[in-house]
């Protein structure tokens, strides 16, 4: 079984990996760099570390509070929406791109508002900021609500019969408990958020110098048969996701060495 | 379900953290979903119906369908047996290959699509000979497979994981001793405490293939009729300014993304592992 | 400071789950008393406790400490120390901080904070221990920071849920012996929660005996242990025989075996317990029980005998005890009741108790 188990990994997941690490080797390091030097792709990597930097800080601080709301509290509709937050893993990112020009996009729901207000969402940053939002949403709700079910109520309600306040519960006990969960589910966010390609994509429409991320740009290269450009992207980001295998595996040994 | 105490029930400041939370999954998740549902509806039923019915958007999901169902089937018996192995097995490398498990979690999939096509593209060292022996690869079903493999290779693995190691080496003990042989052990003890685990996992592994995009529109060269999956007919529609369109086929896809994410909760809550 | 519970009640769950918790507890203790809530797993005695302390909250009825109601009154405000049963230590917080904790979210200085760990740490025989982690301790060693946790904020009342009950057995003699010094240091107004009787009798200054969500008898032990008020009391502390049978002519009979009843009316059903240490065997050829097994139990010989045309029978003697001479499996003995315990069934009559001289 063991010998199954090894040859269909091999098949799945090392055999792509080998050709992609080969590809890598004999471009070598100038094909890194190349990602770099063209200001097309420099534009997108930076905007792509802008959108993933507003997802870790919003899904950061929104995950621990829905995971709290979801695994703490008790009120009508709870388990309605402990589906809906897990949607966003289920929803196509085309329809999560196509969902949000329905509401901002031309004829969209909120398009009459938008206008008065002179706000341009599709087509825009504020666009891509809001799919990128969506599609990272539940990775770090998850990894914390994982932790508080197993954490269970004893130690807060030890801290309240010792007199601590709502605040002070949360701050000195709840919080440092959750670090290695909301650590993993923030490395998650950081991964999904530099992928995240078709809500981006359908949202953004990948305009050169304005909306187009990593991950367009890629798309766009690979259109335009210029496949030197979009191997080397696809080699950073693959690159930057060893890194996160790296960070995930190495919270995974902390959390086990404080059991 | 736990309780939680009254010493524990939300005060001011928890109502207030709560409301933000409803306000922000409303804005941020509800209102584009219901935005979709209500272009996917705004023609009645019956134009939705002509819609799905056209034989593109009909081609389209079938071949979704299907290929999401083989991978789901085949991810379920070799998740399932990787997740034995890696508990069960001491082996060396056992770490290393515990953590690429969680790859395609940390890679785009527009670069494993990619991945794919430098390995079985034309031009690729293993397509260009897999070709020749009229066994295509890349742009063509066998592609779309590979890919759906990979991307949803973590469902099952993590689902199985931590029930195989909650299970008690005993039972497997116990009922040696009764007398029972490794395929009686297989089926009934081992096996139905992992059940839930493994339908979850392959629930979720569905769910996510059936709205897989950035490693398909790469590896499946997106040839109507042949190997044009829903997502990228439902990118083309947009592209091709026909949104109500693309809303007709994402309504159907929406229904079943729900309808996967509930059953999906429902049978975590009853393999007790990751249960709210 | 005393407490007062009255016309407590709670039920947890809704519809077919629904299950009565806590059903019209009415209790009374003493300022600085030490009192034990004695009772099987899921007699409610937790929830009581849970409810005293604020965490959880009563569906009728009301708590009184030192005569003022306290139900209004949030967990954190109420003064109260709460020892958990699976100890429930901030993991991530070394012991001395653990200590320190409820002094330093009331914002106490740190000299004071010192000031008082380095005390508590001494009282409690964990001096040195102060930089340790909860995951370094014995189990024993965390149930005592626990304890100084509960202590520091000096709590007007301590309450301690099956506070021994993780760990192994020498230890909790240990710790017992521990709570019983430490109020007589500190006499704070205490409760504590145990399944064990054995504890809750070796500890407590009073006994409240609760099954099923009712106070079944509150007084000393000795009292409880003479004295036990109903059917469940004596079922449930001390080893006993417990029969089924009618009185007739002053006595029940229970096959061959006549427990004495004198003064119940002919045709009272009745419950009749004998504890083992109310019973006497001895051998005799003529008598009207077979001996089938001996048990050595330690200092303690248990002898199971079967009583003629009726049901097992069982007594304990000290093992150099004159009763055990002869006796051994196959053997016929007599079987003398010193003290019985009559209850009759319905609950109408008061319970009799018969002694012979």
């Amino acid at each position: 079984m063991l010998a199954l188990v090894l040859l269909y990994l091999g098949l799945i997941l090392a055999l792509p990996l080998g050709a992609m690490t080969l590809r890598a080797l004999e471009a070598g390091p100038r094909a890194l760099w190349a990602a770099f030097a063209d200001p097309a792709a420099r534009e997108g990597l930076i905007l792509t570390l802008v959108l993933a930097a507003i997802a870790l800080v919003a899904n950061g601080l929104a995950g621990i509070g829905a995971a709290l709301v979801l695994v703490r509290h008790r009120f009508l509709g709870r388990r309605l929406l402990d589906v809906l937050v897990d949607l966003p893993l289920a929803v196509s990112p085309v329809m999560t791109g196509l969902a949000f020009l329905l509401v901002f996009g031309r004829g969209g729901w909120l398009e009459p508002w938008l206008e008065v207000a002179g706000l341009k969402v599709s087509f825009a940053f504020p666009g891509l900021v809001l799919a990128t939002l969506f599609v990272t949403f539940p990775f770090t709700l998850r990894e914390v609500a994982y932790v508080l079910i197993e954490l269970g109520t004893d130690e807060e309600e030890a801290a309240v019969t010792l007199g601590a306040s709502p605040w002070q519960t949360f701050r000195l006990v709840t919080l440092p408990n959750l670090r290695y969960g909301l650590g993993y589910g923030l490395v998650l966010t950081l991964a999904r958020a530099l992928g995240e390609f078709g809500a981006v994509l359908v949202i953004g429409g990948a305009i050169s110098g304005h909306t187009q991320t990593a991950t367009t740009f890629i798309y766009n290269a690979i259109e335009e048969r210029q496949e030197a450009a979009a191997y080397s992207m696809a080699l950073v980001l693959a690159a930057a996701s060893v890194l996160f295998l790296l960070a995930l595996e190495w919270i995974k040994r902390q959390r086990r060495k404080e059991r | 379900m736990t309780r939680i105490g009254v010493a524990l029930a939300p005060e001011r400041g928890g109502r207030v953290v709560r409301l933000a939370v409803l306000a922000y999954i409303g804005a941020l998740v509800l209102l584009p979903l219901a935005a979709l549902a209500q272009h996917g509806l705004a023609g009645g039923l019956g134009a939705l119906w002509r819609t799905l019915a056209s034989p593109g958007a009909l081609h389209a999901l079938w071949l979704t369908f299907w290929s999401a169902g083989v991978m789901a089937l085949i991810n379920a018996l070799m998740g399932t047996a990787t997740a034995w192995a890696l508990v069960r097995y001491a082996f060396p490398g056992r770490a290393a290959l515990s953590a690429l498990v969680d790859l395609p979690f940390a890679i785009p999939t527009l670069v494993t699509g990619v991945m794919l096509v430098l390995l079985y593209g034309p031009q690729g060292r293993v397509g260009g000979w897999l070709a020749g022996q009229g066994w295509p690869v890349a742009f063509a079903a066998p592609g779309i497979l590979l890919a759906l493999l990979f991307v949803t290779l973590p469902f099952v693995v993590r689902a199985v994981e931590p029930v195989l190691l909650e299970q008690d080496p005993a039972e497997e003990e116990a009922a040696r001793t009764l007398g029972a042989g490794d395929l009686a052990i297989f089926l009934r003890v081992l096996l139905p405490p992992l059940l839930p685990a493994v339908l979850s996992g392959g629930v979720r592994s569905f769910a996510r293939a059936l709205g897989e995009f950035g490693s398909i529109v790469v590896v499946s060269g997106n040839i109507p009729y042949r190997t044009l999956t829903a997502p990228v007919y439902i990118f083309g529609e947009i592209e091709a300014g026909s949104p109500e369109a693309a809303a007709a086929v994402s309504l159907v896809l929406l229904l079943l993304a729900v309808a996967l994410t509930w059953a999906a909760r429902l049978l975590e809550r009853l393999s007790g592992v990751r249960g709210v | 400071m005393s407490i007062r519970v009255s016309h407590l009640c709670k039920r947890f769950g809704s519809g077919a789950n629904q299950f009565v918790a806590v059903d019209d507890v009415s209790l009374e203790v003493g300022g600085g008393e030490l009192v034990a809530f004695l009772g099987p797993s899921g007699s409610g005695k937790s929830t009581i406790l849970r409810i005293i302390a604020g965490l959880e909250q009563a569906d009728s009825g009301s708590v009184h400490f030192a005569g003022r109601q306290a139900d209004h009154l949030h967990a954190r405000s109420r003064g109260v120390g709460f020892v958990f049963q699976h100890y429930a230590l901030f993991r991530h917080m070394s012991v001395a901080e653990n200590i320190a904790f409820g002094l330093r979210v009331q914002g106490k200085s740190k000299d004071e904070q010192r000031r008082r760990v380095a005390e508590l740490l001494d009282l409690m025989g964990l001096a040195g221990l102060g930089e340790r982690y909860p995951a370094q301790l014995s189990g024993g060693q965390r149930q005592r920071v626990a304890l100084a946790r509960a202590l520091a904020p000096e709590p007007q009342v301590l309450l301690l849920d099956e506070p021994f009950g993780a760990v192994d057995a020498r230890v909790r003699e240990e710790l017992r012996h521990w709570l019983r010094r430490l109020h007589d240091e500190v006499h704070v107004t205490s409760i504590f929660v145990t399944h064990d009787q054995e504890e809750a009798f070796s500890v407590a200054d009073k006994v409240i005996v609760i099954n099923r969500g009712r106070v079944e008898q509150a007084a000393s032990p000795a009292e409880i242990l003479d004295h036990p008020a109903t059917e469940f009391v004596a079922r449930f502390i001390g080893e006993a025989n417990v029969y089924e049978g009618v009185a007739r002519d002053g006595q029940v009979p229970v096959g061959a075996l006549r427990v004495p009843a004198d003064g119940l009316p002919d045709g009272t059903p009745v419950t009749a317990v004998l504890r083992f240490y109310d019973l006497k065997f001895w051998r005799d050829d003529r008598g009207f029980a077979r001996v089938t097994r001996t048990m050595t139990l330690g200092d303690r010989v248990k002898v199971e005998a079967v009583i003629d045309d009726g049901p097992v029978i069982y007594s304990q003697f000290p093992r150099r005890s004159s009763l055990l001479a002869g006796i051994e499996p196959g053997c016929r003995i007599h079987v003398e009741v010193t003290l019985a315990r009559l209850y009759p069934q319905g609950g109408a009559t008061p319970a009799v108790t018969v002694q012979l001289q």
